[in-house]
């Protein structure tokens, strides 16, 4: 059993939560991930790594699906049935001299650790964070403590620009570039992103976060389509080039089993 | 003596096709004794030479005969320890039962089912062969709880290593538990069976990934004197044809990962879903293919064919799969080779196959599959893509100097690998092959490991 030593609650939606897992903790970097299962009866979820310190994991999940609002139940001192990493490829830190961060919503959890390497490396960090309202921007104060400039797009505009961050870039590009850029978000904004960028000659990086189940290549479950190739999200990324990922697919296999998530949800109401 | 075997009983075909328990249901004592006086105890016994880890099976048979069914049971445990599971999942027809003198003018004698028959009976009356295990305080590792790594543990524990078992996975048994169903393998059997290892003093640790989590450097830094890889070939092979990532199109492995692991037929009491819809194609001729095929049957799909290159005489699943397919309805559509998925929105609708003939012999002594450029359509709900694994490359591709064929297996000589200390077997080494296999290769790799660290 891995036990949740502390939890943050960082918005309605969104929790932060500290695990002590050290043969996860052993071997972590930025851009890893874990796959957790709350319960005996749990599925198996991929969540990014967004801290590592000494034995203990961090992770930050949205209470959107079945799993993650089960999870959300859960407090400190609780323990979760599994929780094994760290898996994927670690993220690819480029040699850049500045470097543009794009993220929405609970995708500012992914971002976090990779773009704090980048600065730990000198490397000029930009922010583009987006969210639904300054109620669902998560952390903020963290990212402010190594970016050099941040940008903020709310749906309804209670902070920063009205819009999207799709918005707030098209702004920033009038008088900015940057050597890359890194997009975490929703598969919606991150396909928008990429086309946007391509436009302005820019490479984007993204994190994908398909279904996943056993998170070692086993199962194929998380494939997507590259350019004309297959890969495997859990062990070839979860980190891609952006302007080559088949998004239109990959939402597809996103929503296969929206109908059956929503049995368990309303099964975990019950409950 | 008689030439027809006692034939084991089985769930009726139509209740069966709808449930999730065992389709074979085992001898009692009086069939099992029966069956063994058909044996005619050769002097030369073929059947041993056949099995993989060389089962005495003669002298197993003499000791039922003579009622005394806990020495039965010693004398396999002594060679194999997990005869419940082997009795059920071996291909007999291609080992000891193929190899049986009395094949030649009538049926074989039924092994398998002897063999199943002394398992189980030890695992219902709780009989533990005593082991005098003398510690020597040597750590040895094992990556991977299947077939290969429980049998180079057994073999290794009772040499007096201490040994510790890692698992990837949130189960121990390896495709025993993630890819062969219920149905044929119940999973309290493979559970019991396991838990002898752990009785005699072997540890188990789940949810540790060797390669991430821990490092085979790192294991040697903790002071793991010798390290096994059984970490199995998880890797599915693609058809590599247009549309195979549609939602709806799944390799076996994620299909009865779903079912078999996560329990996805207890949905939604086991948060993991499985949709298969009524007509479901199922490509491919091996024992996985039909695992799937009667899963999807039994998960509630209306047709479900096989699609398979090839024709019946070629399909290399075992007899007694392919038979129990039939019975529940499986319709076996040969001669069919996949060429496209069609979709709409990206969800599959149709699968476009080649008609194909058959030609000459090829490598594999089999006639090879000719196309005729015809070609049919078939409506579909799911596709299940089963032709085949191959070595997960997560370990080749995180331990520096661990050599691999162009297949991935991992190179071996006297199942050490290209890194010393550090030993591999089963489907790792071999590709995707039998539970037996794999078993063998683990038995065989702990004695190259008793004897390499007995050189150092």
């Amino acid at each position: 059993m891995y036990e949740i030593v502390a939890k943050e609650i960082l918005n309605k939606d969104v929790d932060l939560m500290v695990i002590n897992a050290p043969l996860v903790a052993r071997n972590a970097k930025p851009g890893h991930f874990i796959i957790l299962r709350v319960d005996e009866e749990g599925e198996r979820i991929p969540l990014t790594i967004t801290e590592i310190n000494g034995d203990l994991v961090s992770i930050i999940y949205q209470k959107l699906g079945y799993t993650t609002r089960l999870l959300g139940t859960y407090n400190v001192g609780d323990s979760l049935s599994d929780f094994v990493g760290p898996l994927g490829k670690a993220a690819h830190i480029r040699d850049v001299e500045n470097v543009l961060g794009i993220a929405g919503g609970v995708g500012a959890a992914p971002l976090l650790p990779q773009l704090k390497e980048y600065a730990r490396r000198g490397v000029k960090v930009t922010l583009v964070i987006g969210a639904r309202s300054k109620y669902h921007l998560i952390l903020l104060d963290k990212y402010k403590e190594f970016c050099d400039e941040i940008l903020i797009a709310t749906d309804d505009g209670s902070l920063g620009t009205k819009g999207f961050v799709t918005d707030v870039l098209t702004e920033l590009y009038k008088t900015r570039t940057f050597d890359h850029t890194i997009a975490i978000g929703p598969l919606i904004m991150m396909k928008f992103v990429v086309i946007l960028n391509k436009k302005h000659g820019l490479k984007t990086d993204v994190s994908l976060n398909p279904v996943m189940i056993d998170g070692t290549g086993m199962c194929g479950n998380c494939r997507v389509s590259i350019g004309d190739k297959t890969f495997f999200a859990c062990v070839d990324g979860p980190d891609f080039p952006g302007e080559e990922v088949n998004f239109d697919e990959l939402l597809a296999r996103q929503n296969y089993y929206h109908d059956e998530e929503h049995i368990c949800n309303l099964r975990l109401v019950k409950k | 003596m008689k030439l027809e075997k006692i034939h084991m009983r089985v769930q009726d075909e139509k209740e069966r096709s709808c449930n999730f328990e065992e389709v074979a249901l085992g001898y009692t004592l009086e069939e099992a004794k029966l069956e063994a006086s058909r044996c005619l105890d050769c002097k030369n016994p073929r059947c041993v030479a056949a099995c993989p880890v060389q089962v005495n099976i003669p002298a197993f048979i003499k000791h039922l005969l003579a009622d005394d069914i806990n020495s039965a049971y010693y004398q396999i445990y002594d060679d194999n320890i997990l005869p419940s599971i082997c009795g059920r999942v071996c291909p007999q027809e291609k080992q000891c039962e193929g190899a049986c003198i009395v094949g030649i003018k009538g049926e074989p004698v039924m092994i398998g089912a002897l063999e199943r028959y002394l398992g189980d009976y030890a695992l219902k009356n709780d009989i533990v062969m005593e082991q005098h295990i003398v510690e020597n305080g040597i750590k040895v590792a094992i990556v991977g709880s299947g077939p290969a790594g429980l049998a180079c543990a057994a073999g290794v524990r009772k040499m007096g290593y201490d040994v510790d078992i890692f698992e990837a996975l949130h189960e121990y048994g390896g495709v025993l538990k993630y890819g062969i169903p219920d149905f044929r393998l119940p999973k309290d059997i493979v559970e019991t069976e396991i838990n002898r290892l752990r009785d005699i003093g072997v540890r188990f640790h789940k949810n540790v990934i060797i390669g991430k989590s821990i490092t085979i450097d790192q294991l040697r830094d903790d002071g793991y004197e010798a390290i096994f890889i059984g970490s199995g070939a998880g890797l599915p092979s693609a058809l590599r044809v247009a549309g195979e990532n549609f939602s709806g199109v799944y390799y076996a492995n994620e299909f009865l990962t779903r079912v078999n692991l996560m329990k996805s037929h207890h949905f939604p009491q086991s948060a993991t879903p499985v949709k298969v819809g009524d007509n479901v194609a199922v490509v491919g001729g091996g024992n996985v293919a039909m695992d799937a095929a009667r899963t999807a049957k039994r998960l509630g799909a209306k047709n479900v064919f096989i699609l398979y290159r090839r024709d019946k005489t070629s399909l290399p699943a075992r007899l007694d799969e392919v038979y129990h397919a039939e019975e529940e309805g499986i319709d076996f559509r040969l001669l069919r080779n996949p060429v496209e998925f069609i979709g709409e929105n990206y969800i599959l609708k149709q699968v476009r196959c080649e008609v194909m003939e058959l030609g000459e012999p090829d490598a594999s002594g089999r006639r090879r599959p000719m196309p005729t450029n015809t070609f049919e359509t078939f409506d579909l709900d799911s596709c299940i893509i089963s032709i085949g694994q191959s070595p997960n490359p997560l370990l080749k591709d995180t331990t520096e100097g661990l050599e691999v064929n162009k297949w991935g297996g991992i190179i071996v000589n006297d199942h050490q690998t290209s890194i010393p200390g550090v030993f591999a077997g089963g489907d790792v080494v071999s590709g995707a092959a039998t539970v037996i296999l794999a078993m063998g290769a683990g038995k065989d790799a702990s004695v190259e490991i008793d004897k390499y660290i007995k050189s150092k």
